[in-house]
């Protein structure tokens, strides 16, 4: 978590960044209140990025979070200069790295700024290893050092052994964790991540935020991480800014955001939270169909499977109370063995909730025989059931609000 | 009614420009014809000395480690058929001829593609010259030849040269201007100045496609070769252009199947280099 009492690397003052011929034109305007749809219809120029500013201090991992558009992919362009700022200064230990010359800009990025991308850019034709040493490479550092550094890189990232492979023979989570590993033995004092998570899939992605916050928490690495995921934001940010069409809306930590959101933009933001915390099984429940008696006998119980066209059923007492549940094989065989009634056969292992459950849990109560899950009341009374697609349905229909 | 246009003097101009730089820079091209001359001797006594069947086997070695076996038998047999038929010599004077415009084409080719392909407006500068060298009909280089560099085998190159360069330039930059944007921007990130962010990502990404184009340079300096006969430069050309002013098809087709299979051995022969490049 950050305090107060960390040094500042990075200090961002009042940048800005304009796609086109005129961006005096365009500030002019701004500076007038214009905002970037109006500049755009009256001058065709866009702005990118709209008098930003804010620290990074020593250490933390800042996350950057913005929808599509909104200006975070240039924003960590504009630190390196991979992408020209229009106006604005950016001081990294003591320099301004707008005013840098050529020379000392190449410089700069050699010993500030590792990046890793979103969609790894990885080089096809270099080994795993040499992958790794390339920012060492270009630096002039010799021969053994580098592959040293590199080798103790790709093995923290847990790529011990694979450093003969070529990026094409590994997995995305792979290629990833090398291009991590090329941004790390680089040594520099800032990591920048550009949606470095985001071309993964949601499992992976979910342990690589694990294994960088574990990374960072180690190191002590200055990292700035552009994400336009909110759970992730949550998830690994020590503070989070919040960026909206190219101007800053918010910078906090998780926290502060989550509950004291700066205006409606970042609280619609927060309502987006992953639905599934928010909703219970309440939302997602549906009547029971039907359910037997425990005075009925396993042939009622058939004839109330088939007309239901169900695999099994629950069982309640008179009170509604749920006592357990029946599948159709075990009545078939009670009633082929001409038993009368349901002792003894009723099942116990089966799922079941309270109305108050959140969704997200209910998840991983699916077994593979996919009962329906139970929702019951204080008193065990029945009150429905969830079944699988339901939660999807309840989720997909949450989103869409 | 005809309105009296006068005719537009395009190839007096134009002679006029060559006379100049005959009578003006004669020197420099006598130079550069003896030198070249002595390139192309040394490379074909080199080959002539060499017996036939050292020759075949050094080829069928080149095709059996780059490419197959399939390759090297089709090869030899091939080189084994235009011995048979006399014409082994012809067939080193044009390998030597094709071998030498290549290597100075690329020569040229290769900076002028690597620029290019980094200069939006040299692109735009050379593009249409490009398209204007490989349009004009190859034989109308033939004749500015001459007054530079003599009748033989000097002009036969420099023809060739020019007609055969242009899928160089343009493959080497098409395969520069391919490698993918974030490559470029990764290598950028790290602080490669601009000659690393050549040699060590957009050269080494860009290889296939400069090989491709190579390999067509060869095609057209092989095809150029043999109209090159006309001002007397030596080889199977010079077999197919005898064949036709005395009327002896057979000849000329013995000839001509021996340009087709030198064609298809240096045209499989780089094909394969370029696979193994693309293979790593």
């Amino acid at each position: 978590m950050s305090d107060n009492t960390q040094q500042t690397k990075i200090q961002v003052r009042g940048l800005s960044k304009v796609f086109g011929n005129q961006p005096k034109k365009a500030l002019e305007l701004r500076d007038q209140g214009l905002k970037r749809p109006e500049i755009l219809e009256k001058t065709g120029q866009t702005l990118g990025l709209s008098n930003i500013t804010f620290d990074v201090k020593e250490g933390e991992l800042l996350v950057i979070m913005g929808l599509s558009g909104s200006g975070k992919s240039t924003l960590i362009r504009c630190l390196n200069r991979l992408i020209e700022p229009t106006e604005g200064d950016i001081i990294i230990d003591g320099e301004n790295i707008p005013k840098l010359s050529d020379k000392e800009l190449l410089e700069c990025r050699r010993r500030h700024f590792s990046m890793v991308f979103q969609h790894f850019a990885l080089f096809p034709h270099r080994s795993v290893q040499l992958n790794a040493e390339y920012g060492l490479e270009i630096r002039g550092i010799d021969k053994a050092e580098r592959a040293q550094k590199a080798r103790a890189a790709l093995k923290q990232v847990g790529l011990e052994g694979w450093e003969d492979a070529f990026p094409s023979q590994l997995s995305g989570g792979m290629q990833q964790r090398v291009g991590l590993a090329r941004a790390l033995a680089n040594d520099s004092t800032v990591l920048l991540m550009d949606e470095a998570f985001s071309a993964l899939d949601p499992l992976i992605r979910k342990d690589m935020q694990q294994e960088l916050l574990e990374l960072q928490h180690r190191m002590k690495k200055t990292t700035i991480f552009i994400t336009h995921d909110l759970d992730e934001a949550l998830n690994i940010g020590d503070r989070i800014i919040l960026l909206k069409d190219g101007e800053v809306v918010q910078i906090g930590t998780p926290e502060e955001i989550l509950t004291q959101p700066a205006d409606e933009y970042v609280a619609r933001f927060i309502e987006g939270v992953d639905m599934s915390r928010v909703l219970t099984a309440r939302h997602a429940m549906r009547p029971v169909r039907a359910t037997a008696r425990i005075d009925d006998g396993p042939r009622t119980v058939l004839h109330k499977l088939s007309e239901n066209g169900l695999d099994s059923i629950y069982v309640t007492s008179r009170e509604r109370k749920l006592v357990g549940l029946i599948e159709a094989d075990v009545a078939n065989r009670a009633a082929r063995d001409g038993k009368g009634s349901l002792e003894g056969l009723l099942s116990d292992d089966f799922p079941r909730v309270g109305p108050d459950e959140p969704l997200h849990n209910l998840f991983a109560m699916f077994n593979e025989k996919s009962f329906p899950i139970a929702v019951v009341d204080d008193e065990q009374r029945l009150l429905g059931v969830v079944v699988k697609g339901a939660v999807l349905a309840e989720l997909a229909e949450a989103g869409e609000q | 009614m005809a309105i009296d246009i006068p005719r537009i003097p395009l190839g007096d101009w134009i002679e006029g420009g060559l006379d100049f730089l005959t009578s003006e820079y004669s020197m420099v091209t006598r130079g550069i014809s003896r030198f070249t001359q002595t390139g192309i001797n040394a490379l074909n006594d080199g080959l002539m000395w060499m017996p036939a069947w050292a020759l075949m086997a050094l080829i069928g070695l080149l095709c059996w480690r780059l490419s197959g076996i399939r390759l090297a038998i089709g090869a030899v047999l091939g080189l084994v058929l235009i011995w048979n038929l006399g014409l082994w010599d012809p067939m080193i004077e044009s390998l030597t001829l094709v071998v030498i415009a290549t290597f100075v084409a690329v020569l040229i080719a290769l900076p002028l593609g690597i620029f290019a392909a980094l200069s939006d407006r040299f692109y735009s500068m050379i593009m249409p010259i490009l398209d204007f060298m490989q349009t004009m009909p190859a034989f109308v280089y033939l004749i500015p030849a001459i007054p530079f560099f003599g009748i033989g085998s000097v002009s036969a190159i420099f023809a060739t040269v020019i007609f055969s360069m242009p899928p160089a330039i343009r493959f080497t930059t098409l395969g520069i201007r391919q490698v993918p944007k974030d490559l470029v921007e990764a290598a950028d990130a790290f602080g490669s100045t601009r000659g690393q962010k050549l040699i060590k990502v957009q050269l080494p990404l860009s290889l296939p496609t400069i090989m491709a184009g190579i390999n067509q340079t060869i095609m057209l300096a092989l095809s150029m070769v043999v109209i090159a006969a006309m001002i007397g430069a030596d080889g199977l050309g010079n077999e197919v252009w005898k064949a036709i002013q005395r009327l002896r098809p057979g000849d000329g087709f013995e000839a001509g199947i021996a340009v087709v299979i030198l064609a298809m051995i240096l045209d499989r022969l780089t094909q394969a280099l370029r696979n193994t490049k693309k293979a790593k």
